[in-house]
C-alpha cells in the first residue's frame, strides 16, 4: 500500500481507505509489530551475545595455554611455546604496546589539536573545509598501506632523525642507538601517530565547533587576541572532548598490528634506548608469530590477545563515559 | 581640515600600534637568509637543519620584533599563530608523501594483465603475476561481511531509536560503543577461538565473520544518527492515520533516511576492505584463484600487500606488486568514500520545512 509513503509530503489521505485498511489488518498489525520488535530486538541482544562471546571464547582458550605456561604468564621476557614445557609470558609485549602509544600520544595529541584549532578557527573556512574533507579521507586509508609506506619510505628518512638524536641526547639512554636500522620503537610511535592523527582531528574538530559563539565573542569583546579567545574559551570548553579523542586514538594505537608489524624488527627483550631494534607489541606478535605457531601456540597467542582486548575494553570504556557526560558529540562515526 | 586630521588620528591611538601585514613574509625572509648564512658558515650539510635553525629565528624573530611593537600579548598570539601552521605542515608532509609514493610506485605494474591475472605460477619474487585472486577473495570476503553485518546494525539502530528505552537499549548503546574500539586482530583471534573448537582449517567465510563484527558497531552508529534526524512529525502523521508502527518504520522513516544509511555502511565497507589482521588469521592467503569463500584458503588485497612485503626477501618487484596493489585498494576505499559523501548530500534527510 502506498498510502504511508504518500503521507510524508500530503496531509490526510482520503478516510475511507484508512480506516479500511485498519478494519482489514488488525490482527496482523499487531503480529507484524511484534515480528518486527523481536527482529530489531535480537540484533541488538545478539550484539550483546557476541562481545560476551568474545569474551568467554578467548578466555577459554587462554586458560588452556597459561594452565600449561611454566612461566609466570605477566611477568616472563620469553615467547617459547614449542619448548616442553613450554615458558611464555606478556612483559615483553606490554611493555612495548605502551611505550609505542605514549610515543604515538605525545607526538599526535598536540599535533591533531593545532590542525583541529587550524581547521575552526584560522584557516578561511573554504581551505577550512576543505583539510577537514581530506583528513576524513585520510582516516579512511587502510593501515597495511601506512604499514607499507612506513616501512619502504619513513624508515629510511630516519637515519638522519636517529643519528641526530643520538649525537645530542644519547647521554639519557633512552635515546642512544647502536646504527642498526631504524626499525625501532620510535619509528613505530611516529608512524602510529601519523595514522591516528586523522581521527584525533576528527573528534577535536567537532568539539571546538560546538564552542558557543557568545563565549568567544564575550572574549573578543574585552579585547581578547585570537589565541587568548582559543585559551580562556575554546579550550576549557572542548577539553573533555580532546581528552575522549585522545583516548579513541590510543584505543586504535593499543590495537594496531600490520603498520607495526611491517617496521618493527622484533625481539623478546626489553630495549632501554627507543632507537634500538627490539621489543614487539601484542598485535605485532600476535600477527607474525601466528603462520608458525601449532594449535598450543595458537591458544598462548588467544591469551596475549585477551590482555589486548581487556584493555582496549578498559581505555574505551573510560573515552565513552567521558563522553557521554556530554552527549553532544561522539566520536564513533569520525 | 584639522578636523579631519583629528579623525584619522584616532583610530592609530585607539588600536595602539600594529605591524603592517607583509611583516610574518619579511620576517619568514629575513630568518632564511640568515640561517642559509649561519648554514653556509658553520658547513651544515643537511638542509632540514637549516629548515629547523630558520624556523626557530622565525619564532624568536617573531617574538621579538611583535614585543617590541605590539605588546606582549599580540606577540604570544602571534606565535600561536605560527605553531599552528608549523603543525599543520608537519602533518600534511607525511600523509602527501603517503599518497604521492604509492601512485607513484603503484602505477608501475599497474596494468590490465596485472588486475587480471593470479600468482599462481609466479614466485614471490620474481616479476609478474597480479592480483585478480586478491581482489576476488576482497569481494566476496567483503560482501559476505555486509550481507552479515549490515542488516543486523540496521535492525539495531531502529531497536535504539524507534523502541529502545531502558536498561536493555542503555546496555546495547554502551557495548556498541566499547565494540568500535575492539582492535582488528581481537576479532579475528575470537573466530580463530571458535575454529580451533570445530578444528576447521582456514577458509574465506571465516574473515566475513570478523570483518562482521568490526562492521555492525560502525553501522549502528551512523544509522541511528540518521533515523534520529527524521522529524518527529512525519512519524505522527503516519501513526495518527492508524498505520502500525512496523509499516511506518518501513515505509516513512526508512525511505526518509535511506541515503545517510546507504553511506554509513559504504564508509563501513570501505573500513573493513582495509582490514589485514583478521583475514591473515583467518583466511591465510594463497596465491590460487579460489572463488569458493566457503572451503580452502582465499587471498584477499590487504593481506597481498602485505605478504608481499614480507615474504620477498626484499626483491624490487614484489615490492612494485605491493605498491601497486596498494594503489588499488586505496583507489577501492577513496572511491567508496567519495560516492558515500555524494549520496549524503544529495540524499540528505529532508529535516522538516
Amino acid at each position: 500500500m502506498d498510502i504511508s509513503t504518500q503521507n510524508t509530503h500530503v496531509p490526510p489521505p482520503t478516510p475511507q481507505r484508512s480506516g479500511g485498511t485498519r478494519k482489514r489488518g488488525a490482527g496482523a498489525t499487531r503480529r507484524g509489530d511484534q515480528i518486527f520488535l523481536g527482529l530489531s530486538r535480537g540484533s541488538g541482544i545478539l550484539l550483546l551475545v557476541i562481545m560476551a562471546a568474545i569474551a568467554v571464547f578467548l578466555t577459554y582458550r587462554a586458560s588452556l595455554a597459561i594452565s600449561k605456561d611454566e612461566g609466570n604468564f605477566l611477568t616472563t621476557f620469553e615467547w617459547n611455546t614449542g619448548l616442553q614445557p613450554p615458558v611464555f609470558g606478556v612483559a615483553v609485549l606490554a611493555f612495548g604496546t605502551v611505550v609505542s602509544s605514549i610515543i604515538a600520544m605525545a607526538i599526535a595529541v598536540p599535533i591533531a589539536v593545532a590542525i583541529a584549532l587550524f581547521i575552526t578557527h584560522y584557516a578561511p573556512r573554504k581551505l577550512g573545509g576543505a583539510i577537514a574533507y581530506v583528513v576524513d579521507l585520510l582516516a579512511a586509508v587502510p593501515s597495511i598501506v601506512y604499514g607499507l609506506w612506513g616501512a619502504l619510505i619513513l624508515v629510511p628518512h630516519m637515519n638522519g632523525l636517529y643519528g641526530w638524536l643520538n649525537d645530542y641526547l644519547g647521554w639519557t639512554g633512552i635515546f642512544s642507538w647502536d646504527e642498526g636500522a631504524p626499525r625501532a620503537m620510535l619509528t613505530v610511535g611516529i608512524l602510529l601517530a601519523i595514522m591516528i592523527l586523522p581521527i584525533i582531528t576528527n573528534v577535536s574538530r567537532e568539539v571546538f565547533r560546538q564552542v558557543p559563539q557568545m563565549h568567544e565573542e564575550a572574549a573578543l569583546a574585552l579585547g581578547a587576541t585570537r589565541w587568548e579567545v582559543i585559551r580562556m574559551s575554546v579550550l576549557p570548553f572542548g577539553r573533555s572532548g580532546v581528552i575522549s579523542a585522545s583516548m579513541l586514538g590510543l584505543g586504535r594505537a593499543l590495537g594496531e598490528t600490520m603498520a607495526v608489524a611491517t617496521v618493527l624488527s622484533p625481539s623478546f627483550d626489553i630495549q632501554a634506548s627507543l632507537l634500538n631494534p627490539g621489543g614487539g607489541t601484542f598485535a605485532q606478535n600476535i600477527a607474525s608469530k601466528f603462520n608458525e605457531a601449532t594449535e598450543f601456540g595458537r591458544d598462548a597467542l588467544i591469551a596475549s590477545g585477551l590482555v589486548l582486548f581487556v584493555i582496549t575494553l578498559l581505555v574505551n570504556g573510560a573515552a565513552r563515559m567521558i563522553i557521554a557526560r556530554r552527549k553532544e558529540y561522539s566520536g564513533a562515526n569520525a | 581640515m584639522s578636523h579631519a586630521a583629528v579623525a584619522a588620528k584616532r583610530p592609530s591611538t585607539l588600536r595602539g600600534a600594529t605591524l603592517p601585514n607583509w611583516s610574518p613574509w619579511a620576517i619568514a625572509a629575513g630568518s632564511l637568509a640568515v640561517a642559509a648564512g649561519i648554514g653556509l658558515a658553520a658547513d651544515l650539510q643537511s638542509h632540514i637543519q637549516w629548515g629547523l635553525i630558520a624556523a626557530l629565528l622565525f619564532l624568536a624573530g617573531t617574538y621579538g620584533i611583535a614585543a617590541r611593537v605590539e605588546g606582549r600579548r599580540q606577540a604570544k598570539d602571534r606565535i600561536a599563530t605560527s605553531l599552528v601552521w608549523v603543525a599543520f605542515v608537519l602533518a600534511v608532509i607525511p600523509l602527501v608523501s603517503l599518497i604521492w609514493v604509492t601512485v607513484q610506485r603503484g602505477v608501475k605494474v599497474l596494468d590490465f594483465y596485472f588486475l587480471t591475472h593470479s600468482m599462481g605460477v609466479v614466485a614471490d619474487s620474481e616479476p609478474g603475476g597480479g592480483i585478480y585472486h586478491a581482489i576476488l577473495g576482497s569481494l566476496e570476503q567483503v560482501a559476505l561481511a555486509t550481507a552479515i553485518g549490515a542488516p543486523i546494525g540496521v535492525l539495531t539502530a531502529i531497536y535504539l531509536v524507534e523502541y529502545g528505552r531502558g536498561s536493555l537499549a542503555k546496555a546495547v548503546t554502551f557495548f556498541v560503543d566499547v565494540m568500535t574500539g575492539i582492535p582488528s586482530i581481537v576479532a579475528g583471534l575470537f573466530i580463530l577461538s571458535l575454529m580451533l573448537m570445530f578444528d576447521m582449517q582456514p577458509f574465506g567465510f571465516a574473515g566475513s565473520l570478523a570483518l562482521a563484527i568490526l562492521m555492525m558497531p560502525v553501522v549502528v552508529r551512523s544509522t541511528e544518527e540518521m533515523l534520529k534526524l527524521v522529524p518527529n512529525e512525519l512519524r505522527e502523521a503516519s501513526l495518527a492515520l492508524g498505520i502500525p508502527k512496523w509499516r511506518t518504520i518501513l515505509k516513512v522513516v526508512l525511505p526518509t533516511s535511506i541515503g545517510g544509511i546507504t553511506t554509513g555502511i559504504m564508509l563501513s565497507i570501505a573500513r573493513i576492505a582495509g582490514e589485514t589482521a583478521p583475514v591473515l588469521l583467518l583466511v591465510f592467503g594463497n596465491p590460487f584463484i579460489n572463488a569458493n569463500p566457503f572451503e580452502g584458503a582465499q587471498a584477499s588485497l590487504p593481506l597481498y600487500i602485505y605478504q608481499q612485503y614480507s615474504q620477498s626477501a626484499g626483491s624490487t618487484a614484489a615490492y612494485d606488486r605491493a605498491w601497486a596493489a596498494s594503489l588499488t585498494l586505496i583507489a577501492f576505499v577513496m572511491i567508496l568514500n567519495l560516492v558515500a559523501r555524494g549520496i549524503a548530500r544529495w540524499k540528505a534527510p529532508k529535516t522538516g520545512r
